[in-house]
């Protein structure tokens, strides 16, 4: 059963990444994105990490589409039909199939290794992942944390300057 | 977690469906989306491989790439916009202010 629903989800999250990069309109590409985003919250709630499931519907679906969406329609760009949308297709298709290739191969060449940390299955149902990553952030990565909040105070006045009238 | 490689295989597929769409579209903002396809397979990843050795690192590095993506679409889009600005078009190939 789990497999199935794998397999509709997988399908539905290629399809969608596919109509990402051939629609020409940016307006079906960032819908189409949106539908990727949310296969992929369903991947993380199947691999027992509802919280990051949570996180990507708010932050990528949510809060980045929405810049995007928005940012798109700001711009008012008329879709000419007859003007080329790509270029270099061949070249781009080739790095791309060599890019998976190279994954796969690693992929089947190498052996993941057993189980080493002690979170298993049932100690995220038992204790609740929120807890769990709230933990691991609020001790063994309280550095990188802070030093986030500084990355995004950065990007604040770097949008809010690079956007003004005159540059 | 018996089905590790398929979730790596989807991420795969869709980090190259990214890299495509990077090297291929024209428009600035479709190539935004893409880099953020790009990131999202790597996320898949890194939940997958989390998952499987029963480790949370992978997932608080999952945050920070989901902070690093937020600030990257923030400051990319105001380039964007000041670029739009500057020339009325968001064709990666009017972009050569700096070509030799």
């Amino acid at each position: 059963m789990e497999t199935i629903f794998f397999l509709i989800i997988t399908l539905v999250a290629i399809v969608s990444a596919i109509l990402v990069v051939t629609c020409k309109n940016p307006i079906n590409s960032a819908l189409s994105l949106i539908m990727t985003f949310f296969c992929l919250a369903t991947y993380y709630v199947m691999l027992d990490a509802p919280f990051m499931a949570a996180v990507q519907v708010m932050v990528y679906a949510g809060a980045i589409m929405v810049l995007m969406v928005f940012t798109i329609m700001l711009l008012n760009i008329r879709v000419d039909a007859t003007k080329k949308h790509s270029h270099k297709l061949v070249f781009g298709s080739i790095i791309g199939f060599f890019t998976v290739l190279n994954i796969v191969v690693v992929l089947v060449k190498s052996r993941a290794a057993a189980p080493t940390g002690p979170y298993s299955g049932e100690m995220i149902k038992k204790i609740g992942h929120t807890e769990l990553v709230g933990r691991e952030i609020f001790t063994n990565f309280l550095l990188p944390f802070e030093i986030t909040s500084i990355l995004l105070l950065v990007a604040i006045v770097g949008a809010v300057i690079l956007a003004k009238k005159k540059i | 977690m018996e089905n590790l490689n398929g979730y790596l295989i989807v991420s795969a597929i869709l980090f190259a469906i990214g890299t495509i769409g990077v090297l291929t579209r024209k428009n600035v903002i479709v190539i935004f989306m893409c880099i953020e396809l790009m990131l999202n397979a790597v996320n898949l990843t890194f939940v997958a491989f989390s998952r499987h050795l029963g480790n949370l690192d992978g997932q608080v590095f999952v945050f920070f790439i989901m902070t690093v993506a937020a600030a990257e679409a923030a400051v990319g889009l105001a380039l964007i916009i000041a670029f739009f600005n500057n020339k009325e078009s968001i064709d990666v190939d009017d972009v050569n202010l700096m070509k030799w």
